[in-house]
């Protein structure tokens, strides 16, 4: 997050910063691959998963702590202006986005155990190209993050757009599926809570693209879209 | 730089203009074209790395510079509309209309009284003693040491605690129904409750003065000013609301200065 090419005259503050962006890198990375891993393990309807899905989590959380000090103790102790306050608090805001992620793709994880006990469905495929959606979206708002780059956040922001609307189909075809088919409303339910949670990803991978945005421009991004 | 001052707040009526004013100290150039509109009834603060021309410009204000052998002055600056650097203005009734305040607390060897009441005689501002008493208190209360002093005003003003000396200076600033008050570090005196006094006492004079401050503390001028300047080597860089400057500063200098990346 090079928001200045200039260091601070207080080495250990630029050093605070520093490790405030690595953190939030480090948190950014393990909540990328757990949401791929989670809908991996949906498509192939794999139980195995859970355990791996839940020392991430263990770990994620760790590092929301961890920022949470790490901003508590910037804002105490040195005070930062300017871009750095404007980092300090996108900070803080992105590592509680990144853990509702997290938490969501441990749900995710779980449902993919649940569906293990079915026989797979047509409409996991979408389910497939949502989440396929939905980690691009975290991938690229992510990239925005560590490069403090406006314009891969204001694609992502835009992109939510796709995500509700894929959601909606899905969910669509999905209630009509289990009204011809009763016997797979069982499935059907896994399917939409994760198809729910992907989309509840993709609103908080918005959260962050709002947040890099200001922390780059000052300004909130709301203002010039069109939602 | 043009002599259209930068982003001048739109909302209140101005109180100082500055155009092109430049200093220089025995031909070597201190303050170069400043240009700035300073708004009356509140705070302006001016920060900047030492020799930006900040303390440079505000003694422009009350002719200070005056007093200083080889210092020339150069350009406009009016207050209310009035050219100050006119030869028909006498720079001490200026000084009582702009009245200052410095880092150390400078009480005359006098009584308390005698240091607010010394300005209202010398200007023959009350005609009577109950008068002058009155011109005494009012200003003592606004500076928010009546009710420090009120049993002890014939004591010496120097026996004050340096926060209450601070705050006698002001009463003795305020006395004389000044236009304007340019503080000049105020606070790099005083320990942090004695500034809190000076800081809530600032914001309370903003409501009937024009209060421009030159403050080396970041978080001074963030607490105090509603619009700030900072200057940078003999220019004004950059001047907007405070909130911007300390959020969203727009030139990489201020950026740099008040975020701690150089000296």
């Amino acid at each position: 997050m090079a928001l200045s090419r200039t260091a601070h005259i207080v080495t250990a503050y630029g050093e605070e910063l520093d490790q405030l962006s690595d953190d939030l890198a480090r948190m950014g990375g393990l909540v990328e691959t757990q949401l791929e891993k989670s809908i991996s393990a949906v498509v192939r309807r794999d139980a195995s998963i859970k355990a791996d899905i839940k020392a991430r989590e263990v770990q994620v959380n760790a590092l929301q702590v961890d920022i949470e000090k790490r901003v508590l103790r910037l804002f105490a102790l040195r005070q930062p202006l300017a871009t750095d306050l404007r980092m300090t608090i996108s900070a803080l805001k992105i590592a509680t986005d990144l853990e509702r992620i997290g938490d969501l793709a441990k749900n995710i994880a779980y449902r993919a155990g649940d569906l293990a006990g079915y026989a797979p469905m047509a409409l996991t495929q979408q389910v497939e190209r949502l989440g396929a959606i939905v980690i691009k979206q975290l991938s690229e708002v992510l990239d925005a993050l560590s490069s403090a780059d406006v314009e891969p956040a204001v694609r992502v922001w835009h992109s939510d757009d796709e995500v509700d609307e894929r959601y909606n189909t899905l969910v669509r075809e999905m209630l009509m599926s289990m009204t011809e088919d009763s016997g797979l409303v069982g499935p059907g339910v896994h399917i939409l809570f994760v198809a729910k949670n992907l989309e509840r990803i993709g609103d908080h991978a918005t959260n962050i693209a709002e947040a890099v945005h200001f922390m780059v421009t000052a300004s909130p991004l709301v203002e010039d879209g069109p939602h | 730089m043009t002599d259209t001052p930068l982003n001048t707040p739109a909302d209140l009526p101005i109180k100082v203009t500055a155009r092109k004013v430049t200093v220089s100290y025995s031909g070597k150039q201190a303050l170069h074209d400043v240009s700035i509109d300073i708004p009356d009834r509140s705070v302006t603060a001016f920060i900047g790395p030492s020799g930006c021309g900040k303390s440079t410009f505000l003694r422009c204000l009350n002719r200070m510079n005056d007093t200083i052998d080889g210092a020339v002055v150069g350009g406009s600056l009016t207050i209310d509309g009035q050219e100050i650097n006119d030869k028909t203005i006498d720079p001490v009734v200026l000084r009582a209309s702009v009245g200052m305040v410095f880092q150390k607390p400078n009480p005359f060897p006098k009584s308390i009284y005698d240091n607010v009441a010394y300005g209202p005689r010398i200007h023959g501002l009350a005609l009577t003693r109950p008068e002058l008493d009155e011109i005494v208190e009012n200003a003592l209360r606004k500076a928010g040491l009546w009710d420090e002093v009120s049993d002890r005003l014939t004591h010496p003003g120097t026996g004050l605690s340096g926060g209450q000396q601070q705050r006698l200076v002001i009463a003795r600033a305020i006395a004389v129904n000044p236009e304007v008050i340019l503080m000049d570090e105020p606070c790099s005196a005083l320990d942090p409750i004695a500034t809190a006094r000076i800081e809530e006492l600032i914001d309370e004079l903003r409501e009937n003065y024009c209060i421009i401050i030159v403050t080396h503390s970041m978080q001074q001028a963030a607490r105090v000013s509603q619009h700030t300047a900072f200057f940078h080597m003999g220019h004004l860089v950059e001047y907007g609301s405070t909130e911007d400057i300390f959020t969203n500063p727009r030139d990489t200098r201020t950026q740099d200065y008040i975020t701690g990346r150089f000296g």
